[in-house]
């Protein structure tokens, strides 16, 4: 039987794609990357994950334009079918901006951006993005954000992911990453994929990656 | 005649000497728009005339070298057919300006040398230079320029792997940045910038051309500052990050397809020095319309349009047959891709506007055929050592040492480099805040380690071994990576080489660095040199400043800076004594440290990278500024734990701990593997063994007497230093 195609979306301005399709391949997914104009995902898309960086300059609001392009239609129909969808830092953004996950990124705190290692406890694990992991259970994933401050009512989502100690960015109840209710749309602003080689210090990572192809 | 009466060739910065020889070169007078471009690409900045006859000195050849200085950026062999491409360039006087924008447009041009070669970017670095942080100005400007840097690179996602920064008055009015790009190509897709094939298409990529930086090059970079600076902030460029990640893209799926006969990056003097030297080089024409050229606005007279260095494009060479599918490409990123002109066989560059000829110019005119300058070459005094008994000795060593970690200069650049995204690309094995940082070669299990590094008081003070010196830390600090240095870059920031001793430090320091690379077999494949750096307050220092690129044969196997295990045996390797002369410590640049022995550098050298090739070291760790007891401290905050060393007294208690000026590394390994280390030293090497990693203060003992600090201490002062000094 083939891998499991995950479909790794490219907007202009995206540069983590490379990284999260690597770490599809380190956990034994077949990942390929979509063009912002493409109007629907292949009929073999098993899930999708939009990784970071800046699309379209984060010109409006980080996330703002990618939000409106076709191909998230198409990522929208995925997930109202119950496909999983992984938004990483600019990709939660997108997803925030989508309303596919409630609330919004709003600056950081420090109003600066920020790149460090840290500390995630599991919030909740009841979802399929921690894999067998426990609540408290911590991962070491390195963030990077100057617009990572989640603001909004927990209580529209599940909190799958708290910063450990100091929060970097301010954002509500130390959120790091959310799932939606139904638990198949999954934002986080740290980066798994660069947890999941040992050689970069942590393969934490690996776990949500993994998830995606459950 | 200019706005201001004056003759148009001296408004715009040409000499009267210079302005006959284009006449006689010409034989007729230039049109205003071949002025323009002779001032441009006869300034220092384009030219290098003074600077040029001098640089042939560097030693450029090798058994690793693909592509040496001349092209956009050097190339260097890393096996499997790789290369790894890279070049440090200045933007100072624009960042001097305008910080945010001028440090910004710094990274964007570097990173378009390295895409102009065909290179993917995988690392940034910068070298920066400011006024002290007591000074208002000094903070904005630092302030501003690291914002700059920290906004562009993070939005085109290359990870900035490593740097370093120095805070003096010398640099109050005349700030230094320097940004480096590392990039990789397959051998067989490296692209030049020389343009052939009569006939092909020339083509325009990327941004718009706006007013934007017009005459940059020549009234910035080629003049010293002064009062009315504010007036040359309209001749800054303004970056725009996001088309350059799009043109990155563009320009590698380009040359992936094979598309692309030639490329350059437009920089200083923008399309005039693009094709005249795509031209020069490949020994043809290009005649250029300037009609085609798409505008951001509206009434550019023709020289604005051939000088304007708007941001973000590249010139191309295509063939003909493939000019549809090139804008095709294009377009699907979302950029402009347009026809401007052809190759031709006259040697000529050549420009219509509105149907008529405004520029017909041999190409070599141009390029080659600038007026050098000598350089006065008036030696400085050599200094004299200082004398031990007239600097007072202090009361509490430990008291010394918490101040000399708060020094800004020796202190945490946390602040710095927490600002910059150190992983995109998740490649980054070592991250800033060691010696050197190291990052995965793509898709092979071997890595490289680059660092930038400067002497500058040394280079001061002794010039000759001021270069040698620059040269060594840097390639000590890659070997303390386990990476054994293969190819360097410099770029050399001097102030008026017109004026005082200056021209002879240029000529010394350049002499000092060939000599020590030479040593070390790293030849130069790229570099830059930025002149004028010089305000009413006075010169620079001289800020000769190299960047290194080592290879890792087995990324797995790299050493960082951080102790690591209880009961790990300290070990010191080098030679030589340290000196309080031009320390940290001293806190002037005053005395004469001891020039570096090459050859026992080259030893240090091998002996590091064969020890992390064998897996002995835990840790390795480079003495620099502020000495032995600043290294020791920041392994052990790196590490989180602490050390018990005992250390020779030689002169005096103080000089051991803080003096600098020798070649030493702070090594720890496990107590079996220390026969193995010292096994490696020849008889040029000294290792001793110091004491080992214990407990959570970190203790030196000299003649007896010891002196200890809490690690958490040490890490409070060191770590809050540059963030309250902003806070002022």
């Amino acid at each position: 039987m083939s891998a499991t195609r995950v479909a790794v979306l490219r907007f202009p301005g995206t540069l983590d794609h490379e990284s999260a399709a690597t770490a599809v391949r380190a956990v034994g997914g077949d990942p390929f990357f979509t063009h912002h104009t493409d109007t629907e995902l292949p009929d073999d898309t098993h899930a999708v994950v939009i990784p970071g960086g800046f699309s379209y300059g984060d010109h409006l609001r980080p996330g703002a334009l990618a939000s409106r392009t076709p191909i998230m239609n198409a990522v929208k129909r995925h997930a109202a079918g119950g496909g999983r969808v992984l938004g990483i830092c600019n990709g939660f953004q997108i997803l925030c901006e989508s309303a596919m996950l409630p609330g919004v990124l709003r600056p950081n705190a420090s109003l600066s951006f920020i790149c460090r290692q840290g500390d995630l406890e599991v919030a909740d694990a009841g979802t399929p993005w921690t894999g067998g992991r426990v609540v408290g259970e911590r991962l070491s994933v390195p963030f990077k954000h100057h617009d990572g401050a989640w603001f909004g009512d927990p209580g529209e989502s599940r909190v799958v992911l708290r910063y450990r100690g100091e929060n970097p960015n301010g954002s509500v109840d130390k959120i790091a990453g959310i799932s939606n209710l139904a638990g198949n749309v999954m934002g986080l602003m740290p980066h798994p994929e660069e947890a999941c080689d040992p050689l970069l210090g942590s393969v934490d990572g690996r776990t949500l990656f993994a998830a995606l192809l459950a | 005649m200019g706005e201001s009466g004056k003759p148009l060739y001296q408004e715009l910065g040409l000499l009267e000497a210079e302005y006959e020889r284009v006449v006689s070169l010409m034989g007729r007078t230039p049109t205003d728009p071949e002025l323009v471009m002779f001032s441009l690409m006869w300034s220092e900045h384009c030219s290098y005339k003074h600077s040029k006859p001098l640089l042939k000195g560097f030693p450029t050849t090798g058994a690793r070298v693909v592509m040496g200085p001349g092209e956009n950026a050097g190339a260097v062999d890393v096996g499997d057919g790789l290369a790894i491409v890279f070049k440090v360039e200045s933007h100072n006087h624009p960042s001097a300006v305008e910080p945010f924008e001028g440090a910004a447009t710094g990274v964007g041009g570097i990173v378009r040398d390295i895409i102009a070669v065909g290179a993917k970017p995988i690392a940034l670095l910068d070298s920066l230079r400011f006024g002290p942080l007591t000074s208002q100005r000094s903070r904005f400007l630092f302030r501003r320029a690291v914002n700059g840097i920290g906004n562009y690179g993070n939005c085109i996602g290359i990870p900035n792997v490593g740097g370093e920064v120095q805070f003096d008055d010398r640099y109050e009015d005349a700030c230094l940045v320097n940004a480096m790009c590392v990039g990789i190509v397959r051998h067989d897709r490296i692209l030049s910038c020389a343009a052939k094939g009569i006939g092909n298409r020339l083509v325009l990529i990327g941004n718009r051309t706006g007013r934007d930086g017009i005459g940059g090059a020549s009234v910035l970079a080629s003049a010293e500052m002064g009062d009315d600076d504010a007036d040359k902030r309209p001749s800054v460029q303004v970056g725009d990050p996001f088309t350059e990640r799009k043109l990155i893209d563009l320009c590698l799926a380009m040359s992936e397809a094979g598309l692309l006969v030639a490329l350059q990056d437009l920089g200083a003097a923008g399309l005039t020095s693009a094709a005249s030297e795509m031209a020069s080089r490949g020994g043809v024409g290009l005649a250029i319309d300037l009609d085609r050229v798409p505008l951001r606005e509206e009434g550019l007279a023709p020289g604005e349009v051939l000088v304007s260095e708007s941001q973000e494009r590249m010139l191309a060479i295509v063939e003909p047959g493939t000019l549809a599918a090139v804008v095709d490409m294009a377009a699907r990123y979302e950029l402009d891709a347009t026809d401007i002109g052809e190759v031709t066989d006259t040697g000529e560059l050549e420009a219509l506007w509105r149907g008529e000829e405004v520029v017909r110019i041999p190409s070599l005119y141009l390029t080659d055929d600038v007026p050098f300058a000598d350089v006065p070459q008036n030696p400085a005094p050599a200094p004299s050592p200082i004398d031990l008994a007239d600097v007072a000795e202090p009361d509490d060593l430990a008291v010394a040492w918490l101040s000399l970690m708060g020094d800004p200069n020796v202190a945490s650049k946390r602040w710095i480099f927490e600002q910059y995204d150190q992983l995109v690309g998740a490649g980054t094995i070592r991250r800033p805040g060691g010696d050197a940082g190291v990052v995965r070669i793509p898709g092979t299990d071997r890595a490289i380690a680059v660092t930038l590094d400067c002497a500058e008081w040394h280079c001061e003070l002794d010039p000759r071994a001021g270069g040698q010196a620059s040269v060594c830390e840097a390639a000590r600090n890659v070997a303390c990576t386990g990476a054994l240095p293969i190819a360097a870059t410099d770029c050399l920031n001097f102030a008026n080489p017109e004026k005082g001793h200056t021209g002879w430090r240029l000529v010394q320091s350049i002499a000092g660095m060939a000599e020590a690379l030479t040593a070390i077999d790293a030849p130069i494949v790229s570099g830059n040199v930025s002149l004028y750096n010089e305000s009413p307050r006075g010169p620079i220092f001289p800020t000769p400043v190299v960047g290194i690129v080592g290879l890792l044969e087995d990324a797995s196997k790299s050493v960082g800076s951080a102790f690591h295990r209880h009961g790990d045996q300290i070990l010191l390797i080098g030679y030589g004594e340290p000196r309080i002369d031009a320390s940290r410590y001293l806190g002037r640049c005053e005395g004469l440290p001891p020039a570096p022995d090459l050859a026992r550098e080259a030893a240090l050298i091998t002996l590091l990278v064969s020890a992390a090739d064998k897996g002995l070291l835990a840790s390795a760790h480079d003495v620099s500024e502020g000495g032995f007891a600043v290294a020791l401290a920041e392994s052990c905050i790196n590490g989180g734990i602490g050390a018990d060393v005992t250390i020779p007294k030689g002169r005096r208690a103080d000089e051991a701990m803080f003096g600098e000026g020798s070649a030493r590394v702070i090594v720890s390994c496990r107590p079996d593997d220390v026969a193995a280390v010292q096994g490696l030293a020849g008889s040029s090497i000294t290792v001793q063994v110091i004491g080992e990693v214990a407990g959570d203060g970190v203790m030196i003992t000299i003649a007896g007497s010891t002196t200890q600090v809490a690690v958490a201490d040490l890490a409070r002062v060191w770590e809050g230093a540059i963030p309250q000094a902003l806070e002022a």
